[in-house]
């Protein structure tokens, strides 16, 4: 039998920390079944690691006692759920359509040209992520968007200028 | 005119649990406490609350078909949908960040009517601000005794949680948002069983719109009569109405029910200087454009139904003339088409197939076929023929708009560009 295929089991607790399972296990406590807390530990996951890889994510569903694969369906459901790596900073600009009637696009192009990115995209320094993001509940504040979790409202050129200088330390780079 | 949604509503620094008791806050709550669930139900009803959350349906009713009685499951759920995703809508927002315990115990007042000894707040994973306050507010509520087991001795618990998602508009859809809570993909569930029946975790299950829930402090404080008469039309109650776009002042205001379009464009100084109204979504993205000539038609359910649309959320979104419709329809189908879960066909497919053919007209490169095959699409994704009501949804502002804006469209055709981008 020497050729089979060994199983590996793995163990939740070499990959999250402790308090990674602290604070999951608190989620937990709030619903009948575990796998019920399935968002909340991706986004604590994410909170601490800023993306879920798939370690994290293997770690997690052992942790729910769920599939990797069932875990997997939830996490790329999720516009906030990155399963890919961000940026130290992460953009989400609103595209509705109350955002749409107030300058959305030159503030999109503005952002692109000036970052040198497309949407989707992470500057070649890791400094900077861009995303699109749906209605953010600001329409009577728009254009607006998410920085790092943080609702930035009433955008302009000259706001968005500043915001992006501000990520880059103060240069103008 | 009262306004029990706002009068103590402040954004900057909302209520606490003592403010908000002296202002009357949880008196609603013990006055449910002190008559028999079936009774609070009835209140209700009678009140002829309809659900805020776009679909109208009588709360009162709603809650009924919650198996209730000895014989009824031990464990019910009450779910409060703040999944707010809906282009053009921010009423609940405002009500979290701005009043977190009119919430906390318009969810007393339902969960003690269906007999739910747990609650959820589904809220989207974007709104931080009303985590925060909202946990506070629950955080208070348990302290003072009002939440847990056995609350005052009246032999009732309840157990209230707040939920944060992390964005995605189907999660508004109520089955859906019992998948997500279940912590499966959410995709919406067959119906029936309905989830009053088989809900969550396969209990009895209420999902109610935030703003329908905080309705209930009032009528169980003031009384049935009372709340009826803050409206003057068929619908009951006071609504948070809003309009964004590109009026002068866009924004919130808490009206009685059946205000006309007209008024809340006015409330928002009308449109900015040298633009002009050319159309105008009642509720939200997904319902029916209507025109300028239906502006003084009551925002109330039937009356918008009538016209053609839906009151939805009552966010009033305004095109002016300086706006494309094809790029406005376009803008909205795109949302729609990205936000499918992707369970069904005709919405998995029809959607991206309908941005497909609105981006070319918008480009400038659309033919004559590409408007029929825009109507049969129509047809293709309406009600009935798909799983849930996310892509007829998605059809009324598309099917409407085709109809309103056609010499828009036929000017796309024809001169091979959009008009508005030279």
């Amino acid at each position: 039998m020497n050729n089979a295929i060994p199983i590996t089991q793995l163990d939740y607790r070499t990959v999250l920390t402790d308090a990674e399972i602290s604070e999951i296990e608190h989620e937990c406590e709030q619903y009948e079944i575990r796998p019920a807390a399935a968002i909340d530990a991706l986004q604590i996951v994410q909170s601490h690691r800023g993306w879920i890889d798939d370690e994290s994510l293997n770690a997690i569903a052992d942790c729910l006692q769920m599939s990797s694969a069932e875990l997997e369906g939830v996490a790329t459901f999720y516009n906030h759920i990155y399963r890919q790596p961000v940026g130290k900073h992460v953009i989400h600009l609103c595209d509705s359509i109350s955002c749409w009637l107030h300058d959305f696009q030159i503030i999109a192009d503005h952002l692109s040209d000036k970052l040198g990115i497309q949407f989707g995209q992470t500057t070649e320094d890791g400094n900077i992520t861009l995303l699109p993001n749906v209605c953010l509940g600001c329409c009577d504040k728009a254009p607006a968007m998410m920085l790092d979790g943080e609702l930035v409202e009433n955008l302009n050129i000259a706001s968005v200028d500043e915001i992006l200088d501000k990520l880059r330390g103060g240069s103008n780079g | 005119m009262d306004k029990p949604l706002t009068a103590n509503l402040d954004i900057n620094n909302p209520q606490n649990l003592t403010a908000y008791q002296s202002t009357g806050g949880y008196k609603g709550f013990q006055n449910a406490l002190k008559i028999s669930p079936s009774d609070v139900q009835q209140q209700v009803k009678d009140a002829e609350l309809k659900g805020r959350g776009g679909a109208g349906f009588n709360t009162g009713m709603k809650w009924s078909f919650v198996p209730m009685g000895e014989d009824a499951p031990k464990h019910k759920y009450l779910i409060c949908n703040a999944d707010e995703m809906e282009p053009g809508t921010f009423k609940d927002r405002m009500l979290m960040e701005g009043s977190p315990h009119l919430l906390v115990e318009g969810m007393m007042i339902a969960a003690y009517a269906i007999g739910a000894d747990v609650a959820y707040i589904f809220l989207r994973g974007e709104y931080k601000l009303c985590a925060q306050r909202l946990q506070a507010a629950i955080d208070q509520a348990k302290e003072a005794g009002l939440l847990g087991d056995n609350i005052q001795g009246t032999g009732y618990s309840l157990k209230l949680y707040l939920h944060t998602s992390a964005g995605r508009y189907i999660c508004g859809e109520e089955t859906a948002l019992i998948n997500a809570l279940e912590g499966k993909r959410a995709n919406p569930r067959a119906k029936p069983p309905f989830p009053q029946v088989v809900g969550l975790f396969g209990q009895p299950t209420i999902v109610n719109n935030c703003e329908t829930l905080c309705n209930l402090p009032g009528i169980l404080r003031q009384g049935v009569a009372w709340y009826k008469g803050l409206s003057e039309s068929v619908d009951t109650g006071s609504k948070i109405y809003g309009i964004s776009g590109r009026v002068k002042k866009a924004g919130l205001w808490e009206l009685p029910m059946g205000v006309t379009a007209r008024q809340i464009l006015d409330l928002a100084g009308g449109m900015q200087d040298g633009l002009t109204l050319r159309g105008w979504l009642p509720g939200g993205a997904s319902t029916d454009f209507l025109m300028p000539e239906h502006l003084d038609i009551p925002m109330e359910y039937d009356a918008i139904g009538k016209a053609g649309s839906r009151l939805g959320t009552g966010g009033i979104i305004a095109l002016d003339d300086q706006h494309c419709p094809v790029g406005m329809i376009l803008n909205l189908l795109k949302f729609f088409a990205q936000e499918s879960c992707g369970w069904c066909t005709p919405c998995r497919d029809g959607l991206p197939w309908a941005v497909e053919i609105l981006t070319r007209i918008e480009m400038g490169q659309g033919s004559q076929d590409d408007i029929d095959t825009l109507q049969k699409l129509c047809g293709f994704m309406w009600i009935g023929k798909t799983f849930c009501a996310l892509a007829p949804g998605a059809v009324e502002p598309l099917r409407s708009g085709m109809k309103y804006f056609a010499d828009d469209f036929q000017q796309h055709i024809d001169h091979k560009g959009c008009p508005h981008q030279h």
